[in-house]
């Protein structure tokens, strides 16, 4: 572990970018107690700027922005996190067993896959939760739903690979059963990889739930930085304050989790490790 | 005369953490102009990095010269500029690499790749190059060199492309060529017709050659001096005779003796034993290319209608070239792949007709050594479990199968502690060494071993083909041995099959096979063993000294 730490330590970036993701996932831990009203409350004067009473302005109707970021940052966390989770255990199962298997199995998982991969993952992503009735449940649904294919290729890829390695032969020839094989033979040699595009699912989540709430297909009982800007943008340019806060802690979010993605990437992959030596 | 190239205290270093600090420490050497200078060393010795050094082709900024000179002509090597290097490369200094593969260009026609060379190098006219090119091609005897200029390196077989490498390597008629073990990666057969057309180039252009490689009948087979490297430094140099036959240093000395034996070894197997394994018309064809709605693609027979029978107690090899099925085969009788048709009895019944799901008791029984030791250990799990993760999944409780792991490794020659580390912290023949003990874990009856020793240093190897010889016999084992190496099969095989095209062309006891080849593939393989007659004389002067002994 003292080793991964120093390995991921040398990529800069990636330490600021766990520092920026640091700082949101404890504002989402504080939300509560910094503003502990419903960020929903009408909190003052509608339109009012940033800097004065309220840290970054209120909105259309009064709402205080800087409440909604705080409370926001949970749900884009929280729905990002379980999106990418269901999507990568799904994904890697679906994958590892057509990766395993080969021929008849993994063309008509790889079929399958393709077939979600042929629908713009956005547009499915709307399909999904305007058939599903917006809730916090069928946003999960609908982002794992459209991130699990490009987790299945990427395990299938790298299963194909090391299912034709000695050791997992060797496990074959002991009498291993294809289940053991599979989790504890070929899976562990195949998480790092996993585990980065993970990583970097999870921005791509973000991205997706804001951009769904932007469209008023949010979760309406729910606070989230696309619903602040989708709030926010018919009044762009009399108050341009609702849309750039909420907007720039997207920005920074979805950096710092690819900035750490990449110093995951770094770390874990020993190729690459030998030559930044 | 002064020499071609010679090379004096040449340094080269390792970066920081490597497991010693200077790579090559103090290397001199001489080539003169006509010669071909053999630099022999295990893997690790640094003999490549000296030829690297040359050519200024170190790793940079990891692995660096840090001392010495390597003086061509007035010039050292070391110090000419970047630009001067590059017109020293190829047209007066070349390299020939160990993978034709890799070094080709697969995206560009050998014709062109060649023709680069020249067009870079010299004035002449596209047509002038042309002809120039498909003379070499001819002069290196490949076939038809007019297709072979239009051909893409896939289209080549292995020894073809070695063949255009050479022809690259020579096009511009280099005063020296510096061919890092040109010929590992080939077959026996292929081998054999290699280095004989290095040498009548070599003869022929009055080339000095500096020839990179470990293997000692290639080294009689080719040189007229040698120069031996242990751990970056040089230990013995002199003429190839006085190498060979009287070697000086210990540690060539050791090198030497390593050298397996022409001289079947078998003392024979009772002619009671009972058979454990057979395999009747075992038949496998691939088929490769056409999906789902493409064209039927090609099949190749890759073990064609295969009996073999294996009696307790017996180790028969399975000698063969590249793409023989050798390797098929043995993975079809431990039901890694499915066979199309025909038996293997185990004991009488027929393996190939026991459902997957059944398999498992049948497992225990058959075990399998595989080639490589660094693909074979999962690299996520120490030693401990590796080798006792089989018992466990056939019921043993999980003490008494670590218990087991650990007399195990007493066995195979490692301590019982190694058995709380990972396979990375092993070299190669220990790796092989916990490989053998895995396999020895489910008390098999019968243990395939598929070309156990040819990812191994020549020093290794006779180690570990003594330890399993040394297990076969205390536990009663029968072995199926799969190899591309004549001498090796001499050293553990009762009997031999040897494998052509899928076919099993001759098949009978090893003394006699060595003795009487009656295939004419058979004793074509034996007449491409490198350095044949040297080795031949060694096993006989062996014979003669254990004679005496005893």
């Amino acid at each position: 572990m003292l080793e991964f730490w120093r390995l991921f330590r040398r990529n800069r970036s990636a330490v600021f970018g766990l520092l920026i993701l640091w700082a949101v996932i404890v504002l989402a831990f504080i939300a509560p107690l910094i503003y502990p009203d419903d960020p929903f409350r009408l909190a003052g004067r509608p339109m009012s700027g940033p800097f004065g009473d309220h840290l970054f302005g209120t909105d259309t109707l009064g709402r205080d922005v800087a409440a909604g970021i705080a409370h926001g940052a949970r749900t884009s966390l929280l729905i990002g996190l379980i999106a990418t989770a269901v999507a990568v255990v799904f994904g890697t199962l679906i994958g590892g067993f057509a990766g395993y298997h080969g021929g008849w199995i993994d063309d008509a998982l790889m079929r399958l896959t393709e077939l979600f991969q042929t629908i713009p993952s956005f547009v499915f992503a709307i399909l999904l939760v305007a058939i599903l009735t917006p809730t916090i449940e069928s946003i999960v649904i609908a982002i794992a739903v459209v991130s699990w294919p490009a987790v299945a290729r990427l395990v299938r890829g790298e299963f194909l690979s090391l299912r034709n390695r000695e050791f997992v032969q060797a496990g074959v020839c002991l009498g291993m059963s294809s289940l053991r094989i599979i989790f504890l033979q070929i899976l562990p040699n195949a998480i790092s990889p996993i585990i980065v595009t993970g990583s970097l699912m999870v921005a791509t989540a973000i991205l997706i739930e804001s951009g769904l709430s932007f469209l008023g297909l949010g979760d309406p009982n729910v606070m989230s930085w696309g619903f602040l800007i989708g709030a926010g943008r018919t009044v762009l340019r009399s108050a341009w304050w609702i849309c750039t806060f909420p907007g720039i802690a997207i920005l920074l979010t979805v950096l710092a989790i690819n900035l750490v993605g990449e110093g995951l990437n770094d770390a874990l992959n020993p190729r690459l490790r030998e030559q930044r030596a | 005369m002064t020499p071609l190239l010679s090379i004096r205290g040449l340094q080269v270093a390792l970066p920081k953490g490597a497991d010693r600090a200077l790579a090559v420490d103090g290397v001199d050497l001489e080539l003169g102009r006509n010669e071909i200078l053999c630099l022999v060393g295990e893997s690790g010795s640094g003999k490549s990095l000296t030829a690297r050094a040359v050519m200024g082709l170190l790793p940079a900024p990891l692995v660096k010269v840090v001392g010495g000179e390597i003086r061509f002509g007035d010039e050292d090597l070391l110090t000419v500029s970047a630009a001067r290097m590059r017109a020293l490369r190829g047209k007066d200094i070349s390299m020939i690499f160990q993978e034709p593969m890799t070094a080709l260009n697969p995206l560009h026609t050998i014709g062109m790749q060649i023709d680069e060379v020249v067009k870079v190098h010299s004035q002449q006219s596209p047509a002038e190059r042309r002809e120039r090119v498909i003379r070499l091609l001819d002069d290196v005897h490949l076939p038809d060199p007019e297709g072979i200029y239009g051909a893409y390196p896939h289209q080549l077989s292995g020894g073809q492309r070695q063949r255009a490498m050479i022809a690259m390597a020579l096009i511009l008629e280099p005063q020296i060529i510096i061919a890092d073990e040109p010929t590992t990666a080939l077959d026996v057969t292929t081998q054999a017709q290699i280095l004989k057309l290095l040498k009548e180039l070599q003869e022929e252009h009055h080339t000095g050659v500096l020839f990179i490689t470990h293997d000692f009948g290639v080294v009689a087979e080719i040189a007229d001096r040698v120069a031996v490297m242990q751990h970056g430094k040089l230990v013995e140099a002199g003429a190839a005779e006085q190498i060979l036959n009287e070697p000086r240093h210990p540690y060539t000395r050791a090198l030497v003796a390593a050298v397996p034996d022409l001289v079947p070894k078998s003392q024979g197997v009772a002619q009671d034993a009972p058979t454990v394994l057979e395999t009747r018309q075992v038949d496998k064809v691939f088929r490769s290319g056409g999906g789902l709605l493409g064209k039927r693609g090609r099949a190749v027979h890759a073990v064609d209608r295969v009996s073999v029978a294996l009696r307790r107690g017996e180790t028969l090899g399975v000698v063969g070239e590249s793409g023989s099925g050798k390797s098929t085969l043995a993975r079809l009788i431990t039901r890694l792949i499915a066979a199309d048709d025909g038996q293997v009895l185990l004991g009488g019944e027929d393996l190939l007709a026991v459902p997957a799901s059944r398999m498992r008791p049948y497992r225990k029984r058959i075990q399998m050594v595989f080639q490589d030791p660094y693909a074979s250990l999962n690299p996520r799990y120490k030693v401990g479990r590796l080798i006792a993760e089989g018992p466990i999944i056939h019921g043993t409780p999980s003490e008494a199968a670590y218990e087991r792991a650990h007399e195990l490794l007493e066995l195979v020659g490692l301590e019982r502690r190694v058995a709380d580390r990972y396979p990375h912290e092993f070299s190669g023949g220990q790796r092989q060494r916990i490989g053998i003990a895995r396999s020895l874990a489910l008390e098999p009856e019968i243990l395939v071993a598929d070309e156990p020793v040819s990812a191994l240093d020549v020093s290794v190897q006779a180690q570990v083909l003594e330890l399993l010889a040394d297990i076969r016999d205390r536990l009663h084992l029968s072995m199926l041995f799969i190899t591309h190496d004549l001498c090796v099969a001499a050293q553990v095989c009762d009997s031999i099959a040897v494998m052509r095209r899928g076919a099993v062309v001759e098949y009978g006891p090893t003394a006699r096979i060595f003795s009487d080849p009656q295939h004419a593939y058979t004793r074509e393989l034996l007449a491409s063993v490198p350095g044949y007659a040297w080795v031949s004389r060694q096993s006989e002067a062996r014979g003669t000294a254990g004679q005496a002994v005893s």
